[in-house]
């Protein structure tokens, strides 16, 4: 019992920090809303003129991106949070927190959970420009993405710390990025309907944890602004699928996270 | 009472034996050294120590808790500081001290009394509400000295804690050091590769090549030597080597600065015969320099190994500076 409380409190205390971290820095903050505004208006606004077709006419190209932007805003905050710890390795603040008498286990969750925390933050930031697109929110939906992108930021935190789990270096990094974070952006339907893409681009797609985040972030975010028989158009699956799946592939990054994590010595 | 036990432990990486069938016992109280040069198997004792790696074979209780079956005991038992800085520089101090007190599962008033305390010790109280970034490298010491002393631990272990310091702060720290093992009551581990340094423990162990091949007081070790260690600089060492073995049957060994160490007791009286040996032949040698001195733990060192420490030393902290260095970005961390 004193275990599990213990345990909880060391989750607490890497969430904690890695929240204290990050409200402390604000040029990280700012510049990492950067790429998203960039994003949004400059090659949305761009593109938009020449996008007109989107569900039957009624939905202006930047506002089809928004939730794509949203899950874009999710993906690289929780892999970059969920990737500090190897920079805390390399800078030694994690054998201060390897040789306390807290589980791994509770180590590894912890960042899970900051990670999380911050990038739902920082995608609910992006959240606020909703109304400069002419895309209406209601309060249900407000708390309905909010979740979402919890969820979503949860399952690409595992990975991360997946990907983290045994890496010694940041030398690795860039691979990662371009190998990794990239395709799985350009290959979620952020940008284009997935609807009649070729089929191969349409299998990669199927394999790709962010579709279904950014399928569900779509769905809930234009439900006000176009009916949704037009809406339907746009989308893959049910809301539920697309939330079961994140659930499932969460946990499929989680455990083998989280037990890498326990015997890296 | 043993604070520490350790029975034939060995850690392997690969082929590579780092630690091989080591066994010792630190007394409560005590400040136990080890001595070693770089790869000597020196950190990775501590960290078995500390439950960071598992032992391939052996046994270690610390607190009277195995290191392997009862980790979280043996973590709340001890503080330790690391060779590489290990605060997160973009907390204040108060903050770092704070987490680790989460850590520790301290409760708040608790740690709040705690935190001045260990402030006070290390002189940092009224420097704990800047971030860690601004610290010179003797702060940071200092303010990782406290925080390993916040969950009042059994053992502080102490894995180079002066290393990369410029020699005013080194000796700041071994200031801080002694005093707490006068005031708490605490058992100190510590590994070091500066020899003066090493003298102030109450025992110290050298390891070499992963093995303890020598374990007694600083006092003791030095006996291994002789009484005194007579040093000359002279015109042609090795005919002077020559004289020595034939007049003495002694052999001296070569040291720096093309000195000649001589062990021997009572150097005071060799002296006027060492002079009288080397200039009265056919073929005298000059002598240029002479001195007498008490040997220290390098001489120790190098007798029992047959190499000197410090050259491979000097190479050691060269680079560990370039590290820190590469770690900050270019940033100095001394602002």
């Amino acid at each position: 019992m004193d275990t599990l409380r213990r345990n909880l409190k060391g989750i607490f205390t890497i969430w904690y920090r890695d929240l204290l971290r990050y409200i402390r820095d604000r040029s990280r903050i700012i510049a990492s809303l950067a790429q998203p505004l960039l994003f949004l208006f400059v090659f949305g606004g761009g593109l938009a003129p020449a996008i007109s077709g989107l569900a039957g006419g009624r939905l202006d190209f930047k506002q089809f991106m928004f939730p794509g932007i949203l899950g874009m805003t999710v993906l690289f905050t929780s892999i970059f949070s969920a990737i500090s710890i190897v920079w805390d390795r390399e800078f030694g603040f994690l054998k201060e927190v390897m040789v306390a008498p807290v589980s791994r286990t509770a180590v590894a969750l912890g960042k899970v959970a900051g990670g999380s925390t911050i990038a739902m933050i920082q995608g609910s930031i992006i959240l606020l420009l909703a109304p400069l697109l002419g895309i209406t929110l209601s309060v249900g939906q407000i708390v309905s993405l909010v979740l979402l992108m919890l969820l979503m930021a949860a399952m690409m935190t595992s990975l991360g710390i997946l990907i983290a789990a045994r890496q010694r270096s940041m030398e690795g990094f860039q691979m990662i990025m371009n190998f990794l974070l990239m395709p799985m952006f350009f290959l979620s339907g952020a940008f284009f309907p997935l609807q009649g893409v070729p089929q191969w681009m349409e299998w990669l797609a199927k394999i790709n944890p962010v579709t279904y985040g950014v399928d569900a972030l779509r769905r809930m975010a234009l439900q006000g602004t176009i009916p949704a028989q037009f809406l339907d158009m746009l989308i893959l699956h049910p809301l539920w699928v697309d939330a079961a799946i994140m659930a499932g592939f969460g946990l499929v990054f989680l455990v083998p996270a989280v037990w890498l994590f326990s015997k890296a010595e | 009472m043993n604070v520490i036990e350790v029975r034939e432990l060995v850690r392997k990486f690969g082929d590579l034996t780092a630690v091989d069938g080591v066994s010792f016992e630190v007394k409560q109280g005590e400040i136990f050294g080890f001595l070693g040069p770089n790869g000597a198997g020196k950190s990775t004792t501590i960290n078995m120590l500390c439950t960071l790696l598992r032992p391939t074979s052996g046994h270690a209780t610390v607190n009277g808790y195995d290191v392997v079956t009862q980790q979280n005991a043996v973590r709340e038992s001890i503080g330790l500081i690391f060779q590489d800085p290990s605060l997160d520089d973009r907390l204040t101090g108060y903050e770092n001290l704070m987490f680790h007190a989460m850590l520790y599962d301290l409760s708040r008033p608790l740690f709040q009394e705690r935190a001045a305390e260990v402030l006070e010790m290390v002189d940092l109280s009224d420097k704990a509400d800047k971030l860690v970034q601004t610290y010179s490298g003797g702060m940071r010491r200092r303010l990782e000295i406290a925080r390993g002393l916040l969950h009042r631990p059994k053992v502080m272990f102490l894995d180079e804690p002066t290393l990369g310091l410029d020699p005013q702060t080194r000796r700041h720290i071994w200031e801080y050091i002694t005093r707490l093992r006068r005031e708490e009551d605490l058992t100190i581990f510590l590994t070091t590769h500066y020899m003066d340094e090493a003298e102030i423990c109450d025992r110290i162990a050298i390891i070499d090549h992963g093995q303890i091949i020598a374990l007694d007081t600083p006092e003791n070790l030095k006996a291994l030597v002789g009484g005194d260690v007579v040093a000359v600089r002279t015109s042609d060492n090795e005919l002077a080597a020559r004289k020595l073995r034939a007049a003495f049957e002694i052999e001296p060994r070569p040291g720096p600065d093309g000195q000649l160490f001589i062990e021997v007791d009572h150097g005071d009286q060799f002296i006027p015969r060492l002079m009288t040996t080397l200039s009265n032949s056919r073929t005298p040698v000059e002598v240029q320099s002479i001195n007498l001195r008490r040997p220290t733990l390098e001489d120790v060192f190098i007798k029992l190994t047959g190499r000197a420490i410090r050259e491979e030393e000097a190479d050691r902290a060269r680079d560990h500076m370039r590290k820190r260095r590469r770690m900050f970005g270019g940033r100095s961390p001394h602002r």
